[in-house]
């Protein structure tokens, strides 16, 4: 039995799933406990130290390693996952269709041209640049494909399609700069669109934050246009919901948040479209329980992966997006499977 | 409340659909749009709740051309439920019906008293209150197309548009769809506009009717005034004979044609 739990005031009013906070509450559990243990876990696992640490109690050393260290690096994981999730969350929700990621609609293959580009022709240049670059590569890309797809208005199919050619070209376009480069760079290139988030660092938690304070949010305060655009345009219209308008509003956000955490952690893959899922499989296809439940979710996997992949294979330190790929291929075809059954 | 079109002209890319037509819809009054596939009822009806722009011409409500409102404000005047919708799977009827609330809601007030009451009411309405909890893509042909009724029931709209609500239900629930509108017609006077495909249920149900042909207006008024042998020829290109309904009393049209015909003797021990 789903349990509604109503808040109602004058001013403000909100109506929330029981189930959905139970679901919620617990992946906070389990995100607090995977933080804990990423902060713990290095050459030793020590999670008494890290707790020390977190309670200001840490010796030099350790506030070192883990403070500075590890902690930038579990804070950026945590925030691109969510970024991604929350942006494949509304993609799925505006396009109608449970394929669409940012990875898919060319947003991430933008970003990845334009970083790429930097990395190869300005190989002397700072890389503290680089998430500036690779977002406007994504936004750019982001606005060619919005103009591309409107005619008179947006068609979801046709946004979904143009963004899989522009994909394609940045695909082109990255194998080609790559090629051409010199080698070292190569590797270079290959590592960042893995999606790797070695080098984080408490300066690029300070860049990113901004994004994920703005646009997360903001992206919350769409939930119900999301709710009624799920129901086809003609309901969407029929109830009262300005829809092209709206699309505009989804696309800028979904946009920013992708944009601004492929910019930090590169073209991490699959995170954006497995969330949003396995959130509908959580608490069912309502926003309201399907944006937070993905952005946890989103958080949990890229967490889980770099521990994974910082941890598993020591001394080598395995990008962030190899795991992400190799649970989320599985799980992608699995999800084709299952449609065409 | 009333709703006028005023020489309203429709195109399909270059294709003319509607050529500048005036129609004035009864208040509190059941209208139901016929004409042969094809005819432009379903666009006109489309382009009556703004989900189409017209060529030419305006829709006008209440003075105002519906096309220069916001369609939050037009929201809570007209509900319209486009033919077979579709809704995410997973997504329950409470849910759902929900929606209906949206031109109402803010982010801050996303779930008043009054809308509360008005979901419960239009659950109770369309008979769907203990299915609340129930996925929508688990219902029966009926039952979806009650909850569909019911969320446009919850934007508590004086006018409510359907677009041949009674698309692939059998029979029991066609009935059982019109006799709950006509209902909600008589109870609430709520003006009901929508497309229908069967002539006789048209009839049956409808105080008005407005028969569309080669993109005019053929004919509108009441059923009993309007329907006759040669309108449903020049309308439907059918040949038929127009009887009255033994019950209701209402047109009925028999189209004419072939058939098993039974001999009247034969039928004497059936008729008492």
């Amino acid at each position: 039995m789903k349990k509604m739990i109503t808040i109602q005031t004058s001013n403000f009013s909100f109506l929330l799933s029981s189930k959905t906070m139970i679901v919620l509450i617990n992946l906070l559990i389990i995100q607090i406990i995977l933080f804990w243990l990423s902060l713990s876990l290095g050459k030793t696992f020590d999670p008494l130290t890290s707790l020390k640490v977190l309670l200001g109690q840490g010796s030099m050393k350790d506030n070192l390693s883990i403070i500075h260290l590890r902690m930038p690096r579990v804070i950026i994981a945590c925030l691109i996952g969510s970024a991604l999730a929350v942006s494949g969350a509304i993609l799925q929700g505006m396009i109608k269709n449970s394929l669409a990621s940012p990875n898919v609609i060319g947003i991430s293959g933008g970003a990845s041209v334009a970083a790429i580009s930097y990395i190869t022709l300005f190989p002397a240049a700072s890389i503290q640049f680089l998430p500036i670059v690779a977002f406007v590569g994504a936004l750019i890309n982001g606005m060619i494909i919005y103009f591309l797809a409107w005619k008179g208005g947006i068609s979801p199919i046709r946004l979904v399609l143009i963004g899989i050619g522009m994909s394609a070209v940045s695909t082109a376009m990255t194998t080609m700069m790559i090629v051409m480069g010199p080698p070292h760079i190569a590797s270079k290139s290959m590592t960042w669109l893995t999606g790797s988030i070695y080098g984080a660092s408490w300066t690029q938690v300070y860049i990113y934050l901004p994004w994920i304070i703005v646009f997360l949010p903001a992206a919350f305060l769409l939930l119900r246009s999301l709710n009624v655009t799920q129901l086809g345009d003609d309901i969407a219209i029929g109830v009262g919901s300005p829809l092209q308008k709206q699309r505009i509003i989804f696309f800028i956000i979904a946009v920013a948040l992708a944009g601004s955490a492929v910019a930090i952690g590169g073209t991490i893959a699959f995170v954006g479209l497995m969330a949003p899922h396995i959130a509908r499989k959580l608490v069912g296809p309502g926003f309201g329980g399907v944006l937070p439940t993905s952005a946890l979710i989103g958080s949990i996997i890229v967490m889980l992966s770099d521990l994974i992949g910082r941890t598993a294979f020591q001394p080598i330190s395995i990008p962030v997006g190899v795991f992400t790929s190799a649970i989320g291929a599985p799980f992608f075809i699995y999800l084709l499977l299952k449609k065409t059954r | 409340m009333s709703l006028t079109t005023s020489q309203i002209t429709m195109k399909y890319g270059e294709k003319l659909i509607l050529d500048q037509l005036n129609i004035k819809i009864p208040e509190g009054k059941i209208t139901v749009f016929l004409g042969s596939n094809g005819c432009g009822k379903s666009t006109l009806l489309r382009s009556m709740a703004r989900l189409l722009n017209p060529e030419a011409g305006t829709i006008v409500l209440d003075g105002k051309n519906i096309h220069q409102m916001s369609t939050k404000k037009l929201a809570k005047q007209l509900a319209i439920l486009p033919q077979s919708p579709t809704a995410p799977s997973g997504l329950t009827v409470l849910e759902l019906v929900k929606q209906g609330r949206y031109c109402y809601q803010s982010f801050l007030r996303q779930w008043s008293k009054v809308d509360e009451e008005k979901v419960i009411q239009a659950l109770q309405e369309t008979h769907m209150e203990e299915y609340k909890d129930v996925p929508i893509d688990s219902l029966s042909g009926g039952q979806k197309q009650r909850a569909w009724i019911a969320m446009t029931l919850a934007q508590d709209t004086n006018t409510i548009l359907l677009d041949e609500p009674t698309t692939y239900l059998d029979v029991t629930h066609q009935i059982e769809i019109l006799d709950l509108l006509f209902e909600l017609n008589e109870k609430e006077d709520r003006t009901i506009i929508m497309v229908l495909h069967d002539i006789n249920l048209a009839c049956r149900y409808a105080h008005h009717i407005v028969a569309l042909k080669d993109k005019k207006v053929f004919v509108e008024g009441k059923p009993e005034d309007v329907i006759s042998p040669e309108m449903i020829q020049q309308v439907f290109d059918l040949k038929c004979k127009v009887v009255f309904d033994p019950i209701f009393f209402t047109p009925m049209c028999i189209p004419t044609g072939k058939g098993r015909r039974i001999e009247r003797k034969e039928l004497n021990h059936v008729i008492v």
